[in-house]
C-alpha cells in the first residue's frame, strides 16, 4: 500500500504557472500556500496581487484575491483588513512594486501596524517590463536602464527595505530569507509561516523579504542565477530576522472601540 | 417629520454617508473638504466602521478600493489637486467594477490654484479623468439638503452598477451652513448581498477575484463592451435635472451647483422685471441631461450658461442645442463667484440683442 508523502497545498490552484524556467516565484508561491494550509486559514484568507511578474498571483492561489494598482497593495490590504478584521490578508509584491513606486504605501502600512502579512520578492530587477534597474539593483549590476552596471553617482545605491521597516514600532515581524539553496528555502518557509502567525495572533505588521532570481533578465542559467544570488546579493542583503518582538498594539479591530450612539449635532 | 438642523455642507455629507451605511473612509487633508475626514474620524468608530488618515490621496483611494472589494460601503473625499491623485484609483475601481463614493469639493486650479470655490473639474469628472474608457455618475447638488439626499442614492447607484459615483461640489457647498433634514439610517442587513466581494471563501464557494487586468486583447475588449453596456444603462436611467419656468421662457439659463444658486436668483429678478427667463439645472453632470436642452432649443430664443470655469459644461450644452439656438456664456474663475446682479445684466444684454435682432434671430455667443 502506498502512502502519499507529497501533494499540492490546498491553497495553491491546480494551474500551470506562467513564470520563466528557473524563476523562484513558483517556490515562494508554494511556501505561502503551505503556510496558509498549515495555519488552517485558507477559507478566510484574502490575497492582494501587485503589479510585476506576480501580477497573475490571483490565478495561482486558491483563496479570494484582489489585484492592486502598482505599489498600492499595502493600501488595498489595509482597506480589506480594516473592513474584515478577522480575515487573514496578505500582499505579494516585487521589488519595483514595494521598494520603488509603493514606498509610501509600505512604510505607512508598517507605521500604522496594519495586521497584514507582506511577501516581498526581491530579485534586484524589473522582471515583467524586461529587465530595467530596480532600487534594489546592485552597484555594478547591468540592466537595460543601467547599461554597463549601476553607477552610484548616477543612480544611487541599493535600498534595504527590511532594515528600514524594522525601525518602525508598528512592525512586529521582519525577516529576510533567500531562495539560493534547499536549506535556505526551508528557512524561508519558517519565516513565511511566522509572518502569517504574527497576523493570526493579531500582533502587527509582518513582512518577509525573499531574495529571488531572475535568470531571464539576469542573462543566466537557473543554476548560475542561484549562485549569483548567493555570491552577490546575500552580502548586500544580509539574511536573518530583523524584528521578532511584537510591535506596539496595531490599529484596533473594526467595531471594537466605542459603542454605537446617536449622532449629536449642535 | 424629522427635525431640521443647521449643518455645514461637509459635515452633513459625512453624516448622511454614515446613515447611508458607509463604514469605511480613507482620506487625506486638503482644503476645503477637511470637515469630511474630521467628522468621519470621530463618527465612523461609533458605528463600528473604520476611518484612516492615509499617507496620500493615492493611498486613500486604493484603501477604498480594498474596502469596497471586501464588501464595505466605502468612500473618500478630497478637493481638486487631491482628486487628480485619486484618478488612478477611480480608473481601477471602474475597471474592477467596484462601488464607492468619491466626493470632490472643487477649488480653483490649475495646479495648486486656490482654496476658493470653482467648477474647473467638470471635464475631469465627466469625461474621464483617469485612463481608459470609463464613466461614472456625477452628481452636482446645489444645496446641502440636495447633497445629502444624493449621498444615499449615490451608494445605491454605485452598488447597482458596481461602479464609483462622484459628488461634485465646491468650496461653497462644503463650507456653508444650511438647515437640513437628515435621512433615517439604513438597515445594513437590508443592503443587497455582494456575492462577488472578497470576504474569504468560507469554504463555501470558489475564490472571488477583484481585478481589472485582461492580458488577452479579445477578453479585454469583451470586458470593455460589458462596461460600455453598463454606462449606456446609466445614461438611460440615471439622468437627473430640474426645470424652472421653462414653459414660457425666451431665455433659458443653465448652471449647476453654486453657480445655479446664483442663476436662480438672477432668474427671479429677471422675472420680476417681466423678462421671460427659465432655467435648466443639471443634477447629474454625467449622464448629462441632453434631452431637456434639445427640447427647449426648438422653442427658446437663447441660452445663457453660467459657470465658475472657463466653459466646460457649455460643451455638453452645445452638443444638446447644436445650432438651433444661440448659447451665451458668463463666467468667473479662480475662486470668484458670479453675482446675481452680473448674471441679470447678462440676461438684459441678451434680451436687448434679441430685440435688435427682431426676437428670434440666431445670435452667436
Amino acid at each position: 500500500m502506498s502512502t502519499k508523502v507529497f501533494e499540492r497545498p490546498r491553497a495553491l490552484s491546480d494551474v500551470i504557472f506562467h513564470y520563466c524556467p528557473g524563476c523562484t516565484h513558483g517556490i515562494i508561491h508554494r511556501l505561502v500556500a503551505e503556510a496558509i494550509d498549515e495555519l488552517g486559514v485558507q477559507d478566510k484568507t484574502i490575497g492582494v496581487a501587485s503589479v510585476g511578474c506576480s501580477v497573475l498571483a490571483y490565478n495561482y492561489f486558491n483563496v479570494d484575491f484582489q489585484q492592486a494598482a502598482h505599489g498600492r497593495a499595502p493600501a488595498v490590504a489595509t482597506g480589506i483588513k480594516r473592513s474584515l478584521p478577522d480575515r487573514i490578508v496578505f500582499t505579494y509584491q516585487g521589488d519595483g512594486d514595494l521598494a520603488s513606486i509603493g514606498t509610501a504605501e509600505i512604510v505607512h502600512a508598517a507605521m500604522r501596524g496594519e495586521k497584514i502579512t507582506v511577501i516581498f520578492v526581491n530579485n534586484a530587477i524589473y522582471g515583467m517590463t524586461g529587465g530595467q534597474m530596480a532600487p534594489t539593483t546592485l552597484v555594478g549590476q547591468s540592466t537595460t536602464t543601467s547599461p554597463g552596471g549601476r553607477r552610484p553617482e548616477r543612480a544611487g545605491r541599493p535600498i534595504r527595505m527590511s532594515e528600514m521597516l524594522s525601525q518602525l514600532e508598528g512592525a512586529a515581524y521582519i525577516a529576510r530569507v533567500s531562495m539560493h539553496n534547499a536549506a535556505q528555502v526551508a528557512r524561508a518557509k519558517q519565516a513565511i509561516k511566522k509572518a502569517f502567525q504574527t497576523q493570526v495572533d493579531g500582533k502587527g505588521f509582518a513582512m518577509v523579504e525573499v531574495l529571488s532570481t531572475c535568470p531571464t533578465n539576469w542573462g543566466m542559467t537557473p543554476n548560475e542565477a542561484l549562485e549569483w544570488l548567493e555570491e552577490n546579493m546575500v552580502p548586500v542583503y544580509p539574511l536573518g530576522e530583523f524584528k521578532t518582538e511584537p510591535g506596539l498594539p496595531g490599529p484596533s479591530a473594526v467595531g471594537a472601540t466605542t459603542p454605537t450612539r446617536e449622532v449629536k449635532t449642535e | 417629520m424629522a427635525e431640521q438642523i443647521l449643518m455645514k455642507g461637509n459635515e452633513a455629507i459625512a453624516e448622511a454617508a454614515v446613515r447611508a451605511g458607509c463604514r469605511f473612509f480613507a482620506g487625506y487633508p486638503i482644503t476645503p473638504q477637511n470637515e469630511i475626514p474630521e467628522y468621519m474620524a470621530r463618527r465612523l468608530w461609533e458605528v463600528g466602521g473604520a476611518f484612516i488618515q492615509a499617507e496620500s490621496e493615492v493611498s486613500a483611494v486604493n484603501m477604498v478600493y480594498g474596502a469596497a472589494g471586501a464588501g464595505a460601503r466605502a468612500m473618500t473625499s478630497s478637493s481638486s489637486p487631491g482628486i487628480s491623485l485619486k484618478q488612478e484609483g477611480i480608473s481601477y475601481m471602474a475597471g474592477a467594477e467596484l462601488p464607492a463614493l468619491v466626493v470632490n469639493m472643487v477649488r480653483a486650479g490649475p495646479g495648486l490654484g486656490g482654496i476658493q470655490p470653482a467648477q474647473g473639474d467638470y471635464f475631469q469628472a465627466t469625461k474621464g479623468g483617469g485612463h481608459g474608457d470609463y464613466r461614472m455618475v456625477v452628481f452636482v447638488p446645489a444645496s446641502v439638503q440636495e447633497a445629502i439626499d444624493l449621498v444615499g442614492e449615490a451608494f445605491e447607484i454605485a452598488e447597482r452598477y458596481r461602479n464609483p459615483v462622484m459628488i461634485l461640489g465646491d468650496a461653497v457647498l462644503g463650507q456653508m451652513m444650511e438647515p437640513v433634514t437628515l435621512p433615517e439610517p439604513v438597515d445594513l442587513s437590508k443592503i443587497p448581498q455582494k456575492t462577488w466581494a472578497t470576504t474569504g471563501t468560507g469554504g463555501a464557494r470558489t475564490p472571488n477575484v477583484i481585478n481589472s487586468l485582461y492580458l488577452d486583447a479579445e477578453l479585454c475588449e469583451k470586458h470593455n463592451f460589458k462596461l460600455q453596456e453598463k454606462y449606456r444603462q446609466m445614461a438611460e436611467r440615471e439622468v437627473r435635472f430640474e426645470e424652472l419656468n421653462v414653459d414660457d421662457a425666451d431665455i433659458i439659463l443653465t448652471a449647476y451647483g453654486t453657480s445655479a444658486r446664483v442663476a436662480v436668483s438672477a432668474m427671479k429678478r429677471a422675472r420680476a422685471e417681466g423678462l421671460k427667463v427659465g432655467m435648466i439645472r443639471p443634477i447629474t453632470a454625467w449622464p448629462f441631461p441632453y434631452e431637456p436642452f434639445r427640447k427647449a432649443s426648438e422653442r427658446v430664443k437663447a441660452f445663457l450658461d453660467v459657470e465658475m470655469s472657463a466653459g466646460q459644461m457649455i460643451e455638453d450644452v452645445r452638443l444638446a442645442v447644436q445650432d438651433r439656438a444661440p448659447i451665451f456664456f458668463y463666467n468667473r474663475m479662480g475662486g470668484m463667484v458670479p453675482t446675481p446682479k452680473a448674471v441679470l445684466e447678462e440676461i438684459r444684454k441678451i434680451e436687448g440683442s434679441l430685440e435688435r435682432d427682431g426676437l428670434g434671430g440666431r445670435l452667436r455667443a
